[in-house]
């Protein structure tokens, strides 16, 4: 990411001045485009007089009066936009801004948009991301993550798909698409599933800065849960690659690098938080309370593995859980039921047959993991162990 | 806005009318009522449809629908509704959604 201090504050004030042109302009496109003159303005006005006491206000007044002259100078023939450019100027806005990022995030995400798009929407939209950087993250080329964003935002408009917070009768189908985006960035930051790092860093950042927006926004209990649990999660992040890019597991982790004041603060959020990512930010606090793996609660982790909704990775973990609880067999008798198409899976059964001391079938279950992994780091890590086995 | 609501069905699986009708009749009414219905009927089955094609000033006829597949075109709606969200909602709530699937596309304007 940049770091022009200028940039820095167009990127933080993104997300709260193109919801509100949005919402005063009824036009996605023209808000983005009078937005980027008004950046243009700013960018020069900005270095010779400073940055104003409420830039959100300052960006929100000049991209409102760019996206005016836009609409004079193109005739453009569409009814509303005509009327508005007939209005006289508003006085400039100079307190803080209405915060309309929260529909910002419904629109987003809505549910007649693919998943890809809703992504690219939400980085572009709400995280101020340009383009270029969505790709990076993404590993896709910058062309594709513009035609994605081109098309959705040619079907928000088609389709006339509204920029609006669902009512409270809808908002408990809405939401999860919200909070599954969040997720979805968050995870593929934590443990990319393709490329040379195991963790995206800028992702996960991104993705907990989105989830703190929404929880200021709504601050309900699912909203918290999934703060909660990306907060204690990204916690263990500084130790679980050592410094020479290598994958640490849970149980070798040095603990004293887990960020507490995350932790800490996670915890405080499960306590009031609630539905699906509740349990998951449930499981991290245990491991977050104990200071060595021998103190870690596994059975507290089995009987909070059992209250998720049955998916092959939950049974996956469950039997990983179970295993360490009371033993590798019973972890191992658990996994003969899992059907997943995932290195994970033969992974997680070489782990345990290296816990037995059954290695020849160990060391096959590694190859396996091996023939099926796509992370560089990982693919590493699996054969440090398959080393360790093949040597001793 | 309007919105066309194409319901698509597996036509090898014949529909029951005595039990589908009244739920439609409900439907269409409680559609009516909400200002939503503009239009729709049921289509006959897509073995009585005919496509046409104009190349070289010479009509092409075609004994059959546009594309063979298994969930073929049944039968339409026309809504006029505020957003894509008040659309969806309605269409959500036609009996075909429960065995077939509906398509929602906003008219060109």
């Amino acid at each position: 990411m940049s770091t022009d201090p200028l940039a820095a504050v167009f990127r933080a004030e993104h997300g709260r001045v193109l919801a509100r042109l949005i919402s005063l302009l009824g036009d996605f496109d023209l808000a983005e485009e009078a937005l980027a003159d008004a950046y243009a303005t700013a960018a020069g006005k900005w270095r010779a007089d400073g940055v104003p006491d409420h830039p959100a206000a300052w960006l929100v007044t000049t991209a409102r009066n760019r996206a005016i002259d836009r609409i004079r100078g193109a005739r453009r023939l569409d009814a509303h936009l005509a009327d508005l450019a007939e209005q006289p100027a508003p006085p400039p806005v100079e307190g803080p801004v209405l915060d309309d990022r929260l529909r910002l995030f419904f629109t987003c995400c809505h549910p007649a948009l693919d998943r890809q798009a809703q992504v690219a929407l939400i980085l572009r939209c709400l995280g101020g991301l340009s383009s270029e950087e969505v790709a990076r993250l993404f590993l896709v080329r910058e062309s594709t993550v513009q035609q994605r964003i081109v098309r959705a935002k040619r079907k928000i408009r088609g389709a006339g798909i509204p920029f609006r917070v669902p009512g409270s009768d809808e908002l408990s189908h809405r939401l999860p698409a919200v909070l599954a985006v969040i997720y979805l960035l968050f995870t593929e930051g934590y443990a990319a599933t393709s490329g040379p790092d195991l963790i995206k860093n800028s992702l996960c950042d991104e993705a907990i800065r989105l989830a703190r927006v929404l929880y200021e926004l709504l601050p309900e209990r699912p909203v918290a849960a999934l703060l909660a649990l990306l907060l204690l999660t990204d916690a263990r992040r500084a130790a679980r690659v050592d410094a020479s890019g290598r994958l640490v597991p849970l149980e070798e982790q040095d603990r004293t690098l887990w960020n507490r004041a995350q932790l800490d603060e996670g915890r405080r959020l499960v306590i009031g938080s609630a539905g699906p990512y509740a349990v998951q930010a449930a499981i991290a606090a245990v491991h977050a309370d104990a200071r060595t793996p021998e103190e870690t609660d596994w059975p507290q982790i089995v009987h909070l593995y059992a209250m998720l909704a049955p998916s092959p990775m939950v049974e996956l973990n469950r039997a990983i859980a179970v295993a360490m609880a009371t033993g590798p067999d019973a972890g191992l008798r658990l996994l003969d039921h899992v059907r997943l198409d995932s290195h994970l899976l033969p992974a997680a059964r070489a782990d345990l047959l290296r816990r037995a001391g059954r290695v020849p079938e160990a060391v096959a279950a590694y190859e396996k993991a091996l023939e099926l992994v796509g992370n560089q780091v990982e693919r590493e890590y699996l054969e440090r162990r398959l080393g360790e086995l093949t040597s001793s | 806005m309007q919105y066309l609501v194409m319901i698509y069905i597996d036509e090898t699986a014949p529909a029951d009318y005595s039990k589908i009708s009244p739920e439609f009749e409900d439907y269409a009414r409680r559609l009516t009522e909400a200002g939503v219905f503009q239009a729709g009927a049921r289509l006959l089955a897509s073995s009585t449809a005919t496509t046409i094609r104009v190349r070289d000033n010479e009509e092409l006829f075609t004994d059959g629908p546009f594309a063979e597949a298994r969930e073929q075109l049944g039968g339409y709606y026309l809504f006029e509704c505020e957003n894509l969200d008040e659309a969806l909602k309605w269409a959500a709530q036609c009996p075909a959604t429960q065995y077939g699937a509906v398509e929602v596309r906003p008219l060109a304007h």
